[in-house]
C-alpha cells in the first residue's frame, strides 16, 4: 500500500474541552507555528525557549487588554498527541473567554480546526495503529454530524437563507463574467462593469453586516455584556449578589463557586446577562470620573448595557448629572439606578423625579424593587437591537469564512479600480464563492455553466 | 494474416490519428483500423480548430509532441487570436481550415510515421481473454491480435442520422454506422448511453451575396498553433462573414417543428446545451428576434460554405426555405442538408485516469465514445490514450496530467469523476487554475514531459529550454534596469499614465495596466538595443510573468494547497464496503469511481466531507 504523507503546514486551533461552561476550558493548537503564535500574545516566559512537557503561567493579552490568566502546556513534536508542536491553553471556563482566545489565535494566523482534524492529524502522523482506525473513524463521523447539526442550529433568523441568496447573486455575477470569457464570439450582451461594482458593493455590505453580527451573535449565545458602574461604595457588589442570589436556582453553575469574579451570568426572564469586570467593583480608584481614562472607557463601551448605580446618601445632583452626561456620551444604553432609598433625602429624590423620571429607586441590601429593576433591564434589551430580527452569525468557522469572502470581494473591487480584465476578476470571485461554499456547500463550475445555459442563448 | 500489434486503434478521426501517431512515435507497433481510408481525419463538423479553451488544448497537444497543431497550421486559411482584449490566460488561438488539406496533412503525417500499419474494414468485435483484451475482429471475420486496443469510434457506434422524419443508419452523412462493438462491450458489463449532436447545411458560396454581410478578417499579424519551426504563419488569409437570422426565418423554421425529430420524440439522446440546433434556439429563446450566422469557407479553393450557427435536423425543404430568408442567402443553393445524429457512448466514469477501462485491462477509450464533443477534446484524449496504451504495453507508469498542469488534465479528471450527461465541451471556466493554463506557456508546462516520453523531439525540448532560460534572464534584467524620469516622463504621459519623480525599474513600469513591454522599450533607446536580441515569445512571456505576478502567485498557492491532497494515493484495490463509517452514497460512488488519490475522491459528487475525513484516516497507514 503506497502512502504519501505530506506534513501539515498550517496550524489549527479549537476548543479541546466540551462546549459549555465548565470551571476551566482547554484550547488546543497543533502545527509547526503553534508555539510561536501563542508566544506572540503570551505575557510570561518566552515559550519558544521552553522544553516540551512543561507548564507555564502567564496572561494572554491583545494589545493592552488582558483576556485571561492562563496555564500554557507545551508539547514539542513529535512527543505530542498529533506528533506536531502542540500547545494547550487552560483558560477560565467561560465561552466568552474561549471565543476571545480562539479569535485571537486566528488573528495570529491559526486556522479553526475542522471536525476531528486533531485526530486526523494524529492518525496521519502515525500516532494510532491500523487496529484503532475504524473506531477513530466512527468517532469522527459522529463528530462531524454533530458539529453539522450544531452549525445548523446556530444559523438563526434566516442565516442560511441570506447566505443562499448571496450565493445565488454571486453565481450570477460569476456566470456573467464567465459568459464573456468563454463565449466571446457570441451575440450576447455582457454586464457592465458598473453593474458588477454595484453588485459587489452590495454583497460586501451584506457580508460585512454578517461579520459584524458575529459579536452580537455571541451576545445572544453567551449573554448580554453588562457593567454596573458607580462609586466604590454605591453598593455594586451588593446589587450583584442580590441579583445573583435571587436567580440562584436558574443561574448557570458558575454561581456559588468560590473563585473570584471574572464574570457572572445571571438569567433574567430567559435572557443571559454577563456581568463583565464590573467597573469599580474591585479597584477603588476606578470611579466614574476615571472614565476619562481610555481603558475604563473601552471597558464601558464594550458593554451592551450599563447599570449606573449611585448611593442616594452619598451623592448630589451635580455629581449625578455629570455622570449621566458622561454615560450619554458613551452611546451605550444605561439605566439610572438609585440605591439605598431608605437613606435618601426627600429633596434629592424629588429633584431626581423631576429631572430624571426614569430613575429606578431600589435598595440592594434590602432587596427592594429588584423586580422593577429586572423589568426595566429586560425592557431595555428587548427594545434594543437584540430583537431586530436581523441575521446573526454565531459560529466561529462561519465568521472565518465570511472574513475570507470579504477579503476576496475587496480584491474584486481593487481589480475593478485597477481596470484588470475579467479573467482576473473572475479569479477573486471564485475565491469568494469558494469561501462562501465552506458555509453553504461547494460551488462547482457546473453551477456556473448551468446558470449560463439557462439564461443565455449560446452556441453556433 | 496479421502479426501481434502493441496497439490497435479503431477509428481514424482526431482521437484515433493522435493515438496512433503518439504510440508509434514512442516505439509501439501500431495498427490503425478505419472503415474508409479516404476519410481519415475528417472535420465532420465545422472547418475550424481552436477557440476559447480549445485553442489552449491544441497548444498543449502540440507541446507534448502531438500532431494536431502542425496539421492545423499547415491547412489553415485564417487565424484569429480570440479574447485579445482580456488577460493572457484568455487569449485563445482559433483557425479556419481547409477541410480537405487538413485530412490530407494528417494522412501524410501518419503514412510517414514508422510503425503504423493501416487496415480498411469495419471492426465488429473485440477479442477478450479473461479480463484482458487480445485483439479485434473484422466484418470479414478476420482477427487482428494485439496487446492493447484504443476505441475512438466517434459517432459511428449504432449511429442514426435524422433529417426531418427520415432516419437512416450512418456514422456521418454518406457513411455506414458501425455495429457489434457496443453489443460486445455491453455483454462484458459496460454501461452505454445515447448522445445526440448535429451539423448545419452546406451551401454553394457562389450563390451568396456577401455585400450585405459583415466581413470577418483574420488577424493582421497572424500567429499559429505549433511551437515547432516546422510550420509558418499565414501570409494571406480568407475572410469569414457574419449575417443574422430574423423573425421570418424563425417562423418558417417553426412550420417544420411537427416534423422535427427533436420535438416529436424520435431523438432520445441528449444534445449539448451550448451547441443547440437553430430550432432549439428559437424554441428556448423565443424573445430573441435574431441569431448570429457565421459564413465559413471550407477551404482555399472550394466554393462550399459551412453555415455555422444553423445546425438543424428539420426537413430539408424547410431548411432551404428558411435559409433563403437570411440576409445574403436569398438565392442560396444547398449542397447538403443539416442533420442530427444519435450515437452510443460509454459513460466515462467507467475509465481510469489513464483512459484505460476499469473492466477490461489494456482497453482504452478516447473521443466521442467518452461523451465529449469537439475535435480538440477528442484529439487530446487520443494523444493520452496512445501514450498510456504504449506505457501499459511497455509496463511503464501511466501518464496523468494534473488539473493544475493542463486543460487536458481538467478534461480527463472531469470525465472520470463526474461523468457527463451531455456532450462535454471544454470551457476555461471548468479549469480552476486557468491563469496558469495559458496558450503562451503550454510548452513550458508540458514539453519536458513529451520529451522524456520520446514523443516531443529534442529540437522542441531545446527550444523550450532556451525560451525558459532567456525568459528568466530577461525578467532579472527588467527588474534591474532603471529608467530616468527625464527620459520617460513624456512618453508616460502620452500613454495616459502618471510621470515618475525618481528612477524606476522596467519591472515596476510594466505593472501599470496602461503599459505593455513594447511601449516601454520604445521609451529608451539603450533599452531598445539591449532587448533587440530577445525573441518575441520571450518578451511576451516575461511581460506576462511580471505583469500578472500577484495573481499568478495567488493561484500557485491554491495549487499547492490542493496538490497536498493529490499526493495522497489510494490503493487500487481499496474495499470501500468494509469501511462501515462511510455514508451509503459515498461508499457506492467511491466503489464505482475507484479514485486514485484523495484529491480525486474529493471531487466525486456524492462523497461528503465527512466521508473524506474517514477515508483520510483509513489511508494514514
Amino acid at each position: 500500500m503506497s502512502q504519501v504523507i505530506s506534513p501539515h503546514e498550517d496550524t489549527i486551533v479549537a476548543l479541546a474541552t466540551p462546549q459549555g461552561v465548565g470551571a476551566i476550558a482547554v484550547i488546543r493548537l497543533s502545527g509547526p507555528q503553534s508555539i510561536q503564535l501563542v508566544n506572540n500574545v503570551f505575557y510570561g516566559k518566552d515559550l519558544e525557549k521552553q522544553a516540551g512537557h512543561t507548564i507555564h503561567f502567564g496572561s494572554l493579552r491583545e494589545g493592552e487588554k488582558v483576556i485571561d490568566e492562563v496555564l500554557v502546556s507545551l508539547f514539542l513534536a513529535p512527543r505530542s498527541f498529533t506528533k506536531e508542536n502542540v500547545v494547550e491553553i487552560s483558560t477560565h471556563g467561560s465561552s466568552y473567554i474561549v471565543n476571545q482566545v480562539i479569535k485571537l489565535m486566528i488573528r495570529q494566523g491559526a486556522r479553526p480546526a475542522k471536525p476531528g482534524e486533531f485526530t486526523q492529524r494524529a492518525f496521519l502522523n502515525g500516532q494510532f495503529d491500523l487496529a484503532q482506525a475504524e473506531a477513530v473513524a466512527d468517532l469522527i463521523h459522529s463528530d462531524s454530524e454533530a458539529s453539522h447539526q450544531a452549525a445548523m442550529s446556530q444559523m438563526r433568523g434566516g442565516f442560511s437563507g441570506e447566505i443562499t441568496d448571496l450565493r445565488a447573486q454571486l453565481i450570477h455575477f460569476a456566470s456573467m463574467i464567465e459568459l464573456e470569457l468563454d463565449f466571446t464570439e457570441e451575440d450576447v450582451e455582457f454586464a457592465s462593469r458598473e453593474d458588477l461594482r454595484n453588485l459587489v458593493e452590495k454583497l460586501l455590505k451584506v457580508v460585512e453586516r454578517l461579520i459584524d453580527s458575529f459579536d452580537l451573535g455571541n451576545v445572544i449565545k453567551n449573554g448580554v455584556p453588562t457593567v454596573i458602574a458607580g462609586k466604590p461604595n454605591a453598593g455594586k457588589s451588593t446589587l450583584l449578589n442580590a441579583l445573583l442570589n435571587e436567580e440562584k436556582a436558574i443561574v448557570s453553575e458558575i454561581a456559588g463557586t468560590t473563585r473570584d469574579f471574572i464574570e457572572d451570568e445571571i438569567n433574567i426572564g430567559g435572557v443571559i446577562f454577563r456581568f463583565i469586570d464590573t467597573a469599580g467593583l474591585r479597584d477603588t480608584t476606578d470611579t466614574i470620573e476615571a472614565m476619562g481614562v481610555s481603558r475604563t472607557r473601552e471597558k464601558m463601551k464594550s458593554a451592551s448595557l450599563i447599570l449606573y448605580l449611585f448611593d442616594l446618601g452619598d451623592t448630589d445632583m451635580i455629581e449625578i448629572n455629570r455622570d449621566i452626561n458622561l454615560l450619554e456620551n458613551l452611546g451605550v444604553p444605561f439605566l439610572k439606578v438609585a440605591n439605598k432609598i431608605d437613606k435618601g433625602n426627600k429633596q434629592l429624590i424629588n429633584e431626581l423625579n423631576r429631572l430624571h423620571p426614569d430613575t429606578i429607586f431600589i435598595s440592594a441590601g434590602k432587596k427592594k424593587h429588584l423586580d422593577l429593576l429586572k423589568d426595566k433591564i429586560l425592557e431595555l434589551v428587548n427594545l434594543d437591537k437584540f430583537k431586530t430580527g436581523n441575521t446573526v452569525v454565531t459560529n466561529i468557522r462561519h465568521y472565518d469564512s465570511l472574513n475570507r469572502t470579504r477579503e476576496s470581494l475587496l480584491d474584486v473591487l481593487t481589480g475593478l479600480d485597477q481596470e484588470v480584465s475579467n479573467d482576473f476578476l473572475a479569479m477573486d470571485i471564485r475565491r469568494s464563492l469558494h469561501y462562501l461554499g465552506e458555509i453553504t456547500g461547494e460551488i462547482t463550475t457546473d453551477d456556473l455553466l448551468a446558470n449560463i445555459f439557462s439564461k443565455f442563448c449560446i452556441g453556433k | 494474416m496479421f502479426p501481434e500489434y502493441d496497439v490497435i486503434v479503431v477509428g481514424a478521426g482526431h482521437a484515433g490519428c493522435e493515438a496512433a501517431h503518439a504510440a508509434a512515435t514512442m516505439g509501439s507497433r501500431v495498427m490503425l483500423c478505419t472503415m474508409n481510408m479516404n476519410t481519415i481525419a475528417q472535420m465532420s463538423c465545422n472547418p475550424a480548430m481552436g477557440g476559447v479553451a480549445k485553442g489552449q488544448i491544441v497548444r498543449e497537444i502540440d507541446a507534448l509532441g502531438g500532431r494536431s497543431g502542425i496539421v492545423a497550421d499547415k491547412s489553415m486559411i485564417q487565424f484569429r487570436m480570440l479574447n485579445r482584449s482580456k488577460g493572457p490566460a484568455m487569449w485563445s488561438p482559433r483557425s479556419q481550415n481547409d477541410r480537405m488539406r487538413f485530412a490530407e496533412e494528417w494522412r501524410l503525417a501518419l503514412e510517414q510515421t514508422p510503425n503504423i500499419d493501416f487496415w480498411q474494414e469495419m471492426i465488429t468485435g473485440l477479442i477478450i481473454k479473461g479480463k484482458r483484451i487480445r485483439g479485434v475482429k473484422t466484418s470479414l471475420g478476420l482477427e487482428i491480435p494485439s496487446k492493447s486496443v484504443i476505441l475512438t469510434n466517434g459517432t459511428f457506434l449504432n449511429g442514426i442520422i435524422h433529417i426531418g422524419e427520415k432516419q437512416m443508419g450512418g456514422g456521418r452523412t454518406g457513411e455506414r454506422a458501425a455495429k457489434g462493438i457496443t453489443e460486445d462491450l455491453r455483454q462484458l458489463g459496460f454501461e452505454s448511453g445515447r448522445m445526440k449532436t448535429g451539423t448545419p447545411p452546406r451551401v454553394d458560396g457562389r450563390s451568396l451575396d456577401y455585400t450585405v454581410m459583415e466581413e470577418q478578417h483574420g488577424d493582421a499579424e497572424p500567429e499559429k498553433f505549433s511551437y515547432s519551426p516546422e510550420t509558418k504563419v499565414l501570409s494571406k488569409q480568407r475572410s469569414c462573414w457574419i449575417t443574422y437570422t430574423n423573425n421570418k426565418v424563425h417562423e418558417t423554421l417553426a412550420t417544420g417543428f411537427d416534423r422535427s425529430p427533436m420535438f416529436n420524440g424520435r431523438i432520445q439522446g441528449l444534445g449539448p446545451r451550448y451547441c443547440p440546433s437553430i430550432e432549439d434556439k428559437i424554441n428556448r429563446f423565443a424573445e430573441r428576434d435574431r441569431h448570429q450566422i457565421f459564413v465559413e469557407p471550407e477551404g482555399w479553393d472550394t466554393v462550399e460554405i459551412y453555415v455555422n450557427g444553423f445546425s438543424t435536423s428539420l426537413p430539408e425543404d424547410v431548411q432551404l426555405k428558411a435559409l433563403r430568408q437570411i440576409r445574403g442567402f436569398e438565392n442560396a443553393k444547398m449542397f447538403r442538408p443539416g442533420y442530427a445524429i444519435e450515437y452510443d457512448y460509454f459513460p466515462p466514469t467507467q475509465l481510469k485516469l489513464s483512459l484505460e477501462t476499469k473492466l477490461i485491462d489494456n482497453l482504452f477509450f478516447a473521443g466521442q465514445i467518452n461523451g465529449t464533443t469537439g475535435y480538440e477534446e477528442a484529439a487530446s484524449q487520443g494523444l493520452l490514450a496512445g501514450i498510456n496504451a504504449h506505457h501499459k504495453v511497455k509496463e511503464k507508469e501511466p501518464f496523468i496530467l494534473k488539473r493544475s498542469e493542463a486543460y487536458i488534465g481538467v478534461l480527463i479528471d472531469d470525465l472520470i469523476n463526474k461523468g457527463t450527461e451531455e456532450p462535454y465541451r471544454m470551457f476555461t471556466s471548468r479549469a480552476e487554475f486557468r491563469l496558469l493554463l495559458r496558450q503562451d506557456n503550454a510548452d513550458l508546462r508540458l514539453t519536458r514531459y513529451g520529451y522524456e516520453m520520446n514523443l516531443a523531439s529534442r529540437q522542441r525540448y531545446d527550444l523550450m529550454q532556451e525560451k525558459e532560460a532567456r525568459t528568466s534572464e530577461l525578467i532579472k534584467k527588467l527588474e534591474q534596469v532603471r529608467l530616468r524620469p527625464e527620459g520617460i516622463n513624456g512618453a508616460l504621459q502620452e500613454n495616459n499614465t502618471a510621470p515618475v519623480k525618481e528612477n524606476i525599474t522596467v519591472e515596476k513600469l510594466l505593472k501599470r495596466p496602461q503599459l505593455g513591454i513594447r511601449d516601454i522599450i520604445k521609451m529608451d533607446h539603450r533599452l531598445e538595443q539591449e532587448l533587440a536580441q530577445y525573441h518575441e515569445a520571450v518578451l511576451e512571456q516575461a511581460e506576462i510573468q511580471i505583469k500578472y505576478r500577484s495573481y499568478i502567485d495567488k493561484e500557485r498557492q491554491m495549487v499547492d494547497k490542493i496538490n497536498n491532497l493529490e499526493n495522497l494515493k489510494i490503493p487500487h484495490h481499496m474495499d470501500y464496503s468494509s469501511i462501515k463509517a462511510l455514508s451509503a452514497e459515498g461508499r457506492q460512488k467511491l466503489s464505482k469511481i475507484k479514485p486514485e488519490t484523495i484529491g480525486q475522491a474529493s471531487r466525486i459528487s456524492g462523497v461528503s466531507p465527512a466521508d473524506m475525513s474517514i477515508l483520510t484516516i483509513y489511508l494514514g497507514r
